[in-house]
C-alpha cells in the first residue's frame, strides 16, 4: 500500500532527523568530538527511510559505513546512535563499535559494516534463518554500487537464487565508489543487469523518490515473505557530501553537485509534501520537529558517562 | 565403550546435536548425499534432509558468511571447509566478521557459528592444502579455537563447540580421521579450555594437540625404554589456552618441549614458551624448547614433507638433547 499523506508528513520529518543527525556530527567532527572516520549519507534519506518503512520492525537488516540513516530509519534510537558517536556508555554498541557498526536486534538491524560487501552474506544468512525457522521475515541488505565488485556479493548473489531465500538487495547507486567515479572502474555500471545475469528479478528505481523507493521494497517485501525468492534494487541517488570527512572531492565539479540538489529527496519530498496541501509553515514546524528531537539526542549523548576502562575487557564472548 | 573412528565420532556428535537442537544445521561443500570427502556428515542428509545438511557451491566467504547471519538470526549454523586452507578466501568473513561482531554490537548480538575443518601434512597433499592454521587464528580475539587429538575428545568437543554459542573454529586433521579409540555411549561433552594430561611422567612435560600428540605418545614410548619418562599434556583447545595445567606439570619435571605441525615461527610453541618465561620463570631447570614445521612451504614428496614436518623421531632427538 503507498505512503498516505500522513506517512509522507512522518518520513520527511524522519529523513530531516537523518540529515541532521549527520550535519551535527560534522560540526561534531569539526569540533574534535568525534574519533575514527565518518561517512554521512546526505542526500541518501530516500533509500533508507522508503527501504526500512516498507519492511517490519522484526525484519533483518544489514547496511554499511554510511548508514547512520537505515539504522536510524529502521529503529535504532537517535540517542543511541549520537551517544555511540561521542563514545559514550550509552551508545548503541557502548562505545565499542562507534560510526561504522550501528547494531541494535531489538529493531532487527544485524549491524552496519566496514568491510565493503561483507553485510551481505550476513543478511542471507538472517533471511535463511528465517527460511529454516519457517517464519515469514524477510531480510533486506543495503550497499553501495561499490560493493558490486567484490567477490562476496557474486557469491552471495548465487546463494541467494539458488536457495530462494527471502532476501531485498538494495545497491543505493551513489554513483562514486570512495573517491572514484564507478564508471571508471566497473565494468556494467548498471548494477540491476548484473543480478538479472544471476537469475534475480531486478529492478532499477529512482532512489531519490521515496515513493518510489517505498513501493518497490514494499512489493519486494511481500514476494519475498511469500516465498517468492529475492529481488534486487538498484536505487540511483547522489552523494552530495564527500566519501568521508576531508575528502577534497576533485572527482566532480560544484555545479554537479549543486544541480543534484535540486533533486535530493528531502527537497523532492518537501515539493510533493506542497502537492498534497501542506504549506510553508507545516514544512518549518516539521523541522522544528525535528531539530528538537536531535537537540535531545545530543543532550542525552553529552551528558551520558564515557565508558569504564575495564568494559574494553568485556562483549567479546557470551 | 565402543571403539569408533575419530571421523564416526564427529559424526555421532553432529547426528546427536542436531537431533537435541532443531537450531542445530550444516553448510558446505559435498556435505549432502556424497557424505563430506573424509564420511564425517555420512548419511546426515537422510535423517535431517537437505535444508539442514546444505550443500553449497565453492564460494567459502558466502557460506562462512551466510552462517554468520543465520547465527545472528537465532540458528546454530555448523559450516565445514573442505580443506582449511580455503579459510583464506573466506578470511574476512573469519576475522572481520564473526570474531568481532560481537564486540562492536556491544554484546547485543551472538555469533554462535562452528566452524569444521581438517588441516595439516601427511599426505602429500601440497602447500594449499596441507597447512596449519590455528596460530594464525589464536591471532584474533573473539574466536574459540579447538584441536582435538582422539575419537571421544572431538566428539565430547564438537559438542560444547556447538553450545558454545560463539565463534569457534573446530580443527581436524585429515590423518586423524581413521583413528580409532573408545568413545562414552553416553551423552557427554569435553569442556573447552581444558587441557587433558594424557601420559604422567615426572622427567619432562611435552605439550601438544592434533596429530602430533600422536607422535608425542609414541616418543615418550620410546624415551621411556631410554630411561626418560615424558609426561604428555594434551591441549585440546588452543583459544583459550589453560596454562595452569602446563605450568602445574613443569613444576614437576622441571622441562618443557612444545610440538605443534604449524609453522614455528611466530607459533603456538612460542607463545606457550613466552607464558611459561612470564607466568613461571623460575620453574624450568633447562630453557623450553618448540618444535614446529620448518619454515618453507609444504612439499609433496614423502621424504621432503617429513623433513619439514616434525615426527616422531624429531621429538625423541629434542627431548634427548635437553638432559
Amino acid at each position: 500500500m503507498p505512503l498516505t499523506p500522513e506517512r509522507l508528513q512522518d518520513a520527511y520529518r524522519q529523513m530531516l532527523v537523518i540529515r541532521k543527525f549527520e550535519e551535527t556530527i560534522r560540526t561534531l567532527y569539526q569540533q574534535g568530538k568525534i574519533r575514527g572516520s565518518f561517512h554521512p549519507c546526505v542526500g541518501q534519506e530516500a533509500t533508507a527511510v522508503g527501504g526500512c518503512w516498507a519492511l517490519r520492525k522484526d525484519d533483518y537488516m544489514t547496511c554499511t559505513y554510511r548508514g547512520h540513516g537505515q539504522a536510524i530509519a529502521k529503529g535504532l534510537s537517535v540517542r543511541a546512535a549520537m551517544a555511540e558517536m561521542l563514545g559514550k556508555a550509552t551508545g548503541c554498541s557502548k562505545g565499542k563499535g562507534g560510526s561504522m557498526h550501528f547494531t541494535d536486534p531489538t529493531v532487527g538491524l544485524l549491524g552496519a559494516n566496514a568491510i565493503v560487501g561483507a553485510g551481505v552474506p550476513h543478511a542471507a544468512g538472517a533471511a535463511l534463518a528465517s527460511q529454516l525457522q519457517k517464519k515469514d521475515q524477510v531480510a533486506l541488505a543495503f550497499f553501495g554500487e561499490g560493493a558490486v565488485n567484490q567477490g562476496v556479493f557474486f557469491e552471495t548473489l548465487n546463494l541467494a537464487v539458488v536457495w530462494k531465500l527471502p532476501l531485498i538487495l538494495v545497491c543505493e547507486n551513489n554513483l562514486y565508489s570512495e573517491m572514484t567515479p564507478s564508471h571508471e572502474t566497473t565494468s556494467n555500471v548498471e548494477t540491476f543487469k548484473r543480478a538479472a545475469a544471476l537469475g534475480f528479478e531486478s529492478i532499477q528505481i529512482d532512489g531519490n523518490d521515496i515513493e518510489a523507493v517505498y513501493d518497490t521494497v514494499e512489493e519486494a517485501a511481500v514476494k519475498a515473505r511469500a516465498g517468492g525468492g529475492p529481488v534486487y534494487i538498484e536505487a540511483m541517488t547522489y552523494r552530495l557530501w564527500g566519501h568521508m570527512m576531508g575528502d577534497p572531492e576533485i572527482y566532480r565539479t560544484k555545479e554537479e553537485v549543486t544541480k543534484a540538489r535540486e533533486q535530493e529527496p528531502i527537497v523532492r519530498l518537501g515539493r510533493r509534501l506542497t502537492e498534497l496541501g501542506y504549506d510553508d509553515s507545516d514544512l518549518s514546524r516539521f523541522d522544528s520537529e525535528a531539530e528538537a528531537i536531535m537537540a535531545d539526542a545530543l543532550q542525552f549523548a553529552e551528558s551520558s558517562p564515557i565508558p569504564q576502562s575495564e568494559d574494553a575487557f568485556t562483549d567479546v564472548f557470551i | 565403550m565402543p571403539t569408533i573412528t575419530y571421523t564416526q565420532a564427529l559424526n555421532e556428535a553432529l547426528r546427536e546435536e542436531m537431533r537435541a537442537d532443531s537450531r542445530v544445521f550444516l553448510m558446505g561443500e559435498d556435505i549432502g548425499h556424497h557424505g563430506g570427502i573424509f564420511r564425517v556428515t555420512k548419511d546426515l542428509i537422510d535423517e535431517f534432509g537437505a535444508d539442514r545438511v546444505r550443500d553449497t557451491p565453492i564460494s567459502e566467504a558466502s557460506f562462512v558468511g551466510l552462517g554468520i547471519g543465520a547465527a545472528m538470526a537465532g540458528m546454530r549454523p555448523v559450516v565445514e571447509l573442505l580443506f582449511m586452507d580455503f579459510a583464506l578466501v573466506a578470511a574476512d568473513q573469519i576475522v572481520n566478521q564473526a570474531a568481532k561482531l560481537r564486540y562492536m554490537a556491544g554484546g547485543t548480538v551472538s555469533v554462535p557459528l562452528v566452524i569444521r575443518a581438517q588441516q595439516g601434512g601427511g599426505r602429500g597433499n601440497g602447500a594449499q592444502h596441507s597447512q596449519s592454521f590455528e596460530s594464525w587464528f589464536a591471532q584474533v580475539p573473539g574466536l574459540i579455537i579447538v584441536a582435538p587429538s582422539t575419537p571421544a575428545d572431538a566428539k565430547g568437543l564438537l559438542k560444547s563447540s556447538i553450545r558454545a554459542g560463539n565463534p569457534v573454529i573446530f580443527i581436524e586433521h585429515k590423518l586423524l580421521y581413521n583413528t580409532k579409540g573408545e568413545v562414552p555411549e553416553d551423552d557427554y561433552a569435553i569442556p573447552i579450555g581444558k587441557a587433558e594430561i594424557k601420559r604422567d611422567g615426572r622427567d619432562i612435560t611435552i605439550v601438544s594437540y592434533s596429530r602430533t600428540m600422536l607422535f608425542a605418545l609414541e616418543a615418550a614410548e620410546t624415551l621411556s625404554q631410554r630411561g626418560i619418562e615424558a609426561e604428555v599434556i594434551d591441549l585440546r583447545t588452543i583459544e583459550p589456552l589453560d596454562m595452569e595445567t602446563i605450568i602445574d606439570s613443569i613444576r614437576g619435571t622441571g622441562r618443557l618441549l612444545v610440538v605443534h605441525e604449524s609453522h614455528s615461527n611466530c607459533g603456538l610453541g612460542a607463545e606457550i614458551m613466552a607464558r611459561v618465561a612470564e607466568q613461571a620463570p623460575d620453574r624450568l631447570v633447562q630453557p623450553a624448547r618448540r618444535l614446529g614445521a620448518k619454515h618453507v612451504p609444504i612439499p609433496v614428496a614423502e621424504s621432503l614433507e617429513n623433513a619439514v614436518l616434525p615426527q616422531t623421531d624429531d621429538i625423541v632427538r629434542a627431548v634427548e638433547a635437553m638432559f
